[in-house]
């Protein structure tokens, strides 16, 4: 059997957008695909050596299960933001789901390969060392040449 | 069922047992059994497809309760 090949566009930097590349990318390595994942515009964020910034945001998002009703006005206030992604740390680490952290780092061990938009990277004028070492940079070629060749391939 | 080596991924959520049991899987020797303990629901449905895709058998599985026990052979 030839070896599968996946694809993940990874283009939100939020809490709750960050598991997604990460959960399938470390899950398809487990399962002996070939992983890409590209990180472009916020989602760039998710490759920062610290992820204290990574943070859920109430706001816009109205799906968004609260222990209490929630009006907009309120989930606009100062600190609220703050005050989401520590509760949701923490449900996070009481279910046994795993950090982004920790996906990730699952993720390098598996050797699914990131790269970084370069473009992004000009564009909020980040510098290399913002991100975590085995990153490589590239542009929207780098990503379709090996996305062409994929079985699997994903926006988020 | 007679296994080399046991894993005890309980309290753990998708998709840590898959990813632990492929670890665990690589230190084990061709034909042998790795037994796997979970309490992840979704892990039933889980374990099999990553056995069809990998290629490992799932030789064994049960449910005890809220927890399920599998036995993975190594290809």
């Amino acid at each position: 059997m030839t070896q599968k090949r996946m694809a993940i566009i990874a283009s939100k930097g939020t809490l709750d957008m960050a598991y997604p590349p990460f959960i399938l990318g470390s899950t398809a390595a487990a399962l002996d695909y070939e992983v890409q994942i590209f990180f472009t515009f916020y989602g760039l964020q998710l490759l920062r050596k610290d992820l204290s910034d990574v943070k859920i945001s109430p706001i816009g998002n109205p799906a968004m299960p609260m222990p209490v009703p929630m009006p907009v006005l309120v989930s606009a206030l100062p600190g609220m933001e703050s005050m989401a992604t520590m509760m949701m740390k923490r449900k996070i680490k009481s279910k046994g789901v795993a950090s982004i952290e920790e996906l990730r780092s699952a993720c390098l061990e598996a050797d699914v390969k990131f790269i970084g938009c370069q473009m992004t990277v000009d564009l909020f004028d980040f510098s290399h060392d913002d991100f975590i070492d085995g990153v490589e940079y590239g542009g929207a070629s780098t990503f379709l040449q090996f996305a062409g060749e994929t079985d699997i391939c994903l926006f988020v | 069922m007679d296994f080399t080596k046991e894993l005890d991924a309980r309290g753990l959520n998708c998709p840590l047992p898959i990813i632990k049991t492929k670890k665990a899987l690589g230190d084990l020797e061709s034909g042998q059994v790795l037994k796997v303990l979970s309490t992840d629901a979704g892990s039933v449905k889980d374990m099999q497809a990553f056995a069809t895709q990998t290629g490992h058998a799932l030789v064994g599985s049960e449910a005890q309760g809220k927890e399920y026990v599998f036995f993975l052979r190594k290809k």
